[in-house]
């Protein structure tokens, strides 16, 4: 049976894991390298790293970062963050990052995605929606991480995505997202029942409840959480027997 | 000089992830596309995630079949994954219909519409015999990472050596002779995975 995905997200800048990871036995919590491979000795299903670096000379930071771990974990690495065009896809891809995920340039150009998935397959490439509540049953999509309305509807946007090619949703409530209240349900299952493509869940997560609520009730395919990993609060492993246990098919 | 493993360049692949894979099992592989090289490979492996057309295009374009072939009929170890799975086979329905390499007889299929597509994640594979080398040490039920919207279905189902469930049972690795071909990326699939490539180093002078 296929599994739900729990996959942890480590935000990085200039080659550094920013909200530094609180392992016991990590030697140097900012290697986003170090951090990686333990995630992955922990059963952690995929990786995402953000790379929230705003200089572009120091960009080329997380392009090593990549490759060295690629060298050595041997899970699905997804990049995402100031991602433009082809070119920097087809970089990130070279250098070993499995998925690239395309947020604010997807929005300006729907075309890259139709591109993209052309020239790389759709399987990498991940559109990242951030999406924040109008109404009880309408969200609008923003870019520029959070900061600019686009003024197009999530539910609209995320059709449009996965006809265009998109292999994936990385789905972020922005009202949620740092409360730790639990992800937005209504927003996940809307879009999860909108589009044929897998759908992560991301933004809210406090406990372990609310990782089962978004794959149970919000029909999620995955689920992404920072803190919660980060902090040593839960690991990966008791966050999937936890799962298991209320009869969620996880890898162990 | 050793011998080295080919990972075929076709233009179409996450190679790196191949390469790095391949290198952690202690391999010595060499991402290539030139015939000369292929030739002289102890093994070949063919990666590939993306469309059947353009894998089959590109190869015809670079003119690699025939060698690819000729190592095949000669008995060199062979491994295809996903992609490189999937053109092994007569031919697929993925946007008209597109003939294969015609390795293994049989079609590659979409999977049903009422799916979330690609299938994508980790799921478990049922051994279907026991006896496949590249399975020694791996338990039945193990988990490994898919991703891909079309299946396999070879005439002969006595080549089938491990099926997945996805809305209903389908082929995830087969066996004929010395080729190999696994739906799944045993390089993004952890442990379980460099296992698999491991085991089909096993021999591999």
């Amino acid at each position: 049976m296929l599994a739900k995905r729990i996959i942890p997200c480590l935000d990085v800048k200039a080659g550094r894991v920013v909200k530094g990871i609180n392992f016991l036995n990590l030697k140097d919590a900012g290697d986003p390298v170090e951090s990686a491979s333990v995630y992955s000795r922990e059963g952690a299903d995929e990786l995402v790293f953000l790379d929230i670096t705003a200089s572009v000379e120091k960009r080329k930071a997380i392009l090593e970062v990549v490759e060295k771990c690629a060298q050595q974990v041997f899970i699905p690495l997804t990049v995402g963050g100031g991602i433009r065009n082809l070119q920097d896809i087809r970089t990130l891809l070279k250098r070993g990052a499995d998925k690239v995920s395309i947020n604010t340039a997807a929005v300006e150009s729907p075309q890259l995605i139709k591109q993209a998935s052309e020239e790389f397959g759709s399987q990498c490439i991940v559109v990242a929606i951030d999406a924040k509540r109008e109404d009880r049953s309408h969200w609008q999509v923003y870019t520029y991480g959070g900061t600019r309305p686009t003024g197009l509807d999530v539910l609209d946007w995320a059709k449009k995505v996965a006809d265009l090619g998109a292999g994936e949703l990385l789905l972020t409530s922005m009202d949620k997202d740092g409360t730790k209240d639990g992800y937005d349900l209504e927003l996940t299952k809307g879009v999860s029942e909108a589009v044929n493509i897998p759908v992560i869940a991301s933004g809210g997560a406090g406990n372990l409840g609310h990782l089962y609520q978004a794959l149970a009730e919000g029909k999620a395919d995955a689920v992404l959480a920072a803190s919660i990993f980060h902090y040593g609060e839960f690991s990966i492993k008791e966050t999937k027997q936890y799962l298991r246990d209320k009869g969620i098919p996880v890898r162990m | 000089m050793g011998k080295f493993i080919a990972i075929i360049d076709y233009g179409l692949g996450n190679l790196c992830s191949v390469n790095k894979a391949l290198e952690a099992v202690g391999a010595r592989p060499r991402v290539t596309s030139d015939s000369k090289e292929i030739d002289e490979a102890s093994a070949i492996v063919l990666p590939g995630v993306g469309a059947f057309k353009r894998a089959m295009d590109n190869l015809a374009r670079l003119k690699v079949i025939p060698t690819l072939l000729n190592a095949i009929q000669k008995g060199k170890p062979f491994m295809g994954i996903c992609l490189g799975l999937q053109i092994l086979f007569t031919e697929s329905e993925e946007h008209g219909f597109h003939k294969g390499l015609d390795v293994i007889r049989g079609k590659v299929n979409k999977f049903s519409s009422l799916l979330k597509i690609p299938h994508m994640g980790w799921n478990q594979i049922k051994i279907q015999n026991k006896k496949a080398r590249i399975f020694a040490g791996i338990q039945d039920g193990s988990y490994f990472y898919f991703v891909h919207s079309y299946y396999v279905e070879p005439e002969d189902k006595g080549i089938v050596v491990a099926t997945t469930e996805y809305g209903g049972e389908f082929v995830s690795a087969v066996n004929k002779k010395n080729v190999w071909g696994v739906q799944f990326h045993p390089e993004k699939s952890e442990r379980v995975g460099l296992k698999i490539l491991e085991n089909f180093l096993h021999d591999v002078s």
